[in-house]
């Protein structure tokens, strides 16, 4: 299997992440709530991905440690609540398609501002400090303190609704198991989204370029190629899906507040260390082995849930220093 | 005597507080190999990093053909047509050995004549095409390495040091590749610590020490005369053989 960085199978993370769930299905004991959990981790993990895939690609291409990309995810959310409100009619509406009419332009909304404040913020704060470590961290986390009292000047310091259109709410019943409509959902636009980062990657000579890049990006530059346009490229696109992320996460919490993104930035470092720095299926595989850790651990002993993807990422740094799909770099 | 594709002229390079090249002055001949030869830290590397930009000279002029070059970026001085091979080889070692040669054809895919002469040169680039880079042998992995520097016309190739760590059998191999390649009229700056190499070789010689050039000259005067390489490089032909 190929996932986007390497050419060598590599199964045994994805055996684990199946060991886990059967293990976790031992634990539990009752099947439907099993498959409750699982699809229920599996949104969660996969909207991790989401908003996670574009902070590694951007780590692992220019050493850039952007602290403040819970702004995008911010961005996102608190744009799709707007746009939504735009859109009540279509959103209270009982008809799929009519909800579609309002679901789709929030997200398209969240996409491209998100993406747009990633390039003012290259520009701005990550192109004066490429190379140095501190500086990032320092300014980038300004930036989001910045950006965070922006959010409360133009969208005030409240909760913000982004209630789910009438027919994404509820669950589909099979037998005992119910399983909620908009987790499925998440799953499915989740995996959407691996299957084009995947193809971008491996079909298509930008992929190539961004997989060489995270390798050794100043053999990029020997070759001909200029490694800074397409580093701004990636950051935007991975603002953009951080936006994405936002909103479909917002949507399911159905509300947004201005700390949305900083609150998920902790289980996104988990993710981009425990999946290898800069590698793409390695942010998949950990997403989901996180996504699915929290839901078990939730339910089978809530005390100890949050510390449990803290726990994961030390069992697995242990067992592989550099992360489940480790990139070779130079 | 042909002309000069590259010229270098007082061309210092700082890195960091350390002042590496110290005056850099020769030139490269165009059509010929040039050997750049020197001890260990004399700045050989330095001087081929700092033609392609990837170390910034801190004064001097580099001129290609009629352009000083001292001044621009990595991609726009590799785009003016010139390939780098460095010590490390700068494989890509997560791409199958296709995809390196991919991305080093700029123009569109590599040219059919191109790559069948590759083949020739180097028989387990074609027969390990869709294997990941990262597996090849380390001699494997220099071929891979010159092929992509070869996979397009390039008015100029700099190499660094391409049969450190290899067998010797894989290393006749190289020169023999390099041999074929020289009969193209192709413009070679070549780093190498291998005299015997060096010497069957190259056509005109630069020697380095402490950041400067001490000799330059035509490699076959320094191959007869062997009070000049103890004197140059601390050691003579005879004994190296």
């Amino acid at each position: 299997m190929n996932l986007g960085v390497r050419q060598r199978a590599d199964w045994i993370p994805l055996a684990l992440t199946a060991a886990v769930a059967l293990a976790a299905l031992a634990l539990i004991g009752n099947p439907s709530t099993w498959v409750t959990l699982t699809v229920a981790g599996l949104a969660m993990g996969l909207l991790i991905f989401i908003m996670s895939s574009g902070l590694t690609l951007v780590f692992g291409l220019m050493d850039v440690m952007n602290f403040a990309h819970g702004l995008f995810i911010a961005i996102g959310a608190y744009v799709a609540a707007s746009t939504i409100k735009v859109f009540s009619a279509a959103a209270g509406a009982d008809s799929f398609l009519a909800n579609l009419g309002a679901v789709l332009p929030a997200m398209l909304a969240a996409v491209v501002v998100a993406g747009l404040l990633g390039l003012f913020f290259e520009r701005v704060i990550i192109r004066p400090v490429y190379g140095q470590h501190l500086k990032q961290i320092l300014i980038t986390t300004g930036g989001m303190i910045v950006a965070e009292q922006l959010i409360h000047v133009f969208w005030g310091p409240d909760l913000l609704p982004l209630p789910r259109p009438s027919t994404l709410r509820g669950s589909f019943l099979i037998g005992d198991m119910a399983i909620e409509k908009y987790r499925l959902i998440a799953v499915v636009i989740g995996l959407a989204v691996f299957a084009g980062m995947l193809l971008l990657l491996n079909r298509t000579k930008i992929g190539l370029l961004i997989r060489a890049g995270v390798e050794n990006k100043e053999m990029v530059e020997a070759m001909g190629y200029r490694i800074r346009r397409l580093f701004v490229g990636v950051f935007v696109a991975g603002s953009a899906l951080a936006g994405l992320g936002g909103a479909l996460w917002g949507m399911y919490q159905e509300s947004v507040t201005v700390h949305i993104g900083a609150s998920m930035m902790v289980l996104i470092f988990i993710v981009i260390i425990i999946g290898g720095l800069g590698s793409v299926g390695g942010c998949f595989a950990g997403a989901v082995l996180v996504g699915l850790v929290a839901n078990y651990v939730g339910y089978l002993s809530p005390k100890i849930a949050l510390g449990s993807n803290i726990l994961l990422m030390v069992l697995i740094l242990l067992w592989r220093p550099q992360g489940l799909y480790p990139v070779s770099r130079q | 005597m042909p002309e000069n594709l590259l010229t270098l002229a007082g061309v210092h390079t700082h890195i960091g507080r350390y002042h590496i090249l110290q005056g850099v002055d020769f030139a490269v001949p165009r059509g010929e190999l040039t050997m750049l030869l020197g001890r260990n830290g004399a700045g050989k590397t330095t001087t081929l990093r700092t033609i392609l930009g990837l170390w910034r000279a801190s004064a001097g002029s580099i001129r290609f053909e009629s352009a000083d070059i001292a001044r621009r970026e990595t991609p726009e001085i590799a785009n003016l047509g010139i390939a780098y091979v460095p010590e490390s080889m700068g494989i890509f070692a997560g791409l199958t050995v296709q995809e390196n040669l991919v991305l080093a054809a700029r123009r569109g895919p590599p040219a059919k004549e191109r790559l069948e002469r590759i083949f020739r040169f180097f028989p387990p680039i074609e027969k390990f095409w869709q294997l990941q880079a990262g597996l090849l042998s380390g001699g494997q992995k220099q071929m891979l390495a010159i092929s992509r520097a070869i996979v397009e016309p390039r008015k100029l190739i700099l190499i660094d040091e391409p049969t450190k760590g290899l067998a010797p059998a894989i290393i006749n191999n190289l020169i023999e590749a390099f041999a074929e390649l020289k009969k193209t009229d192709t413009t070679i700056l070549m780093v190498e610590q291998n005299f015997h190499a060096a010497k069957s070789l190259g056509d005109s010689v630069a020697v380095m020490d402490a950041g400067r050039i001490v000799h330059a000259g035509r490699m076959a005067e320094l191959a007869t005369d062997a009070a000049l390489q103890t004197r140059l490089l601390g050691l003579s032909l005879e004994a190296h053989q």
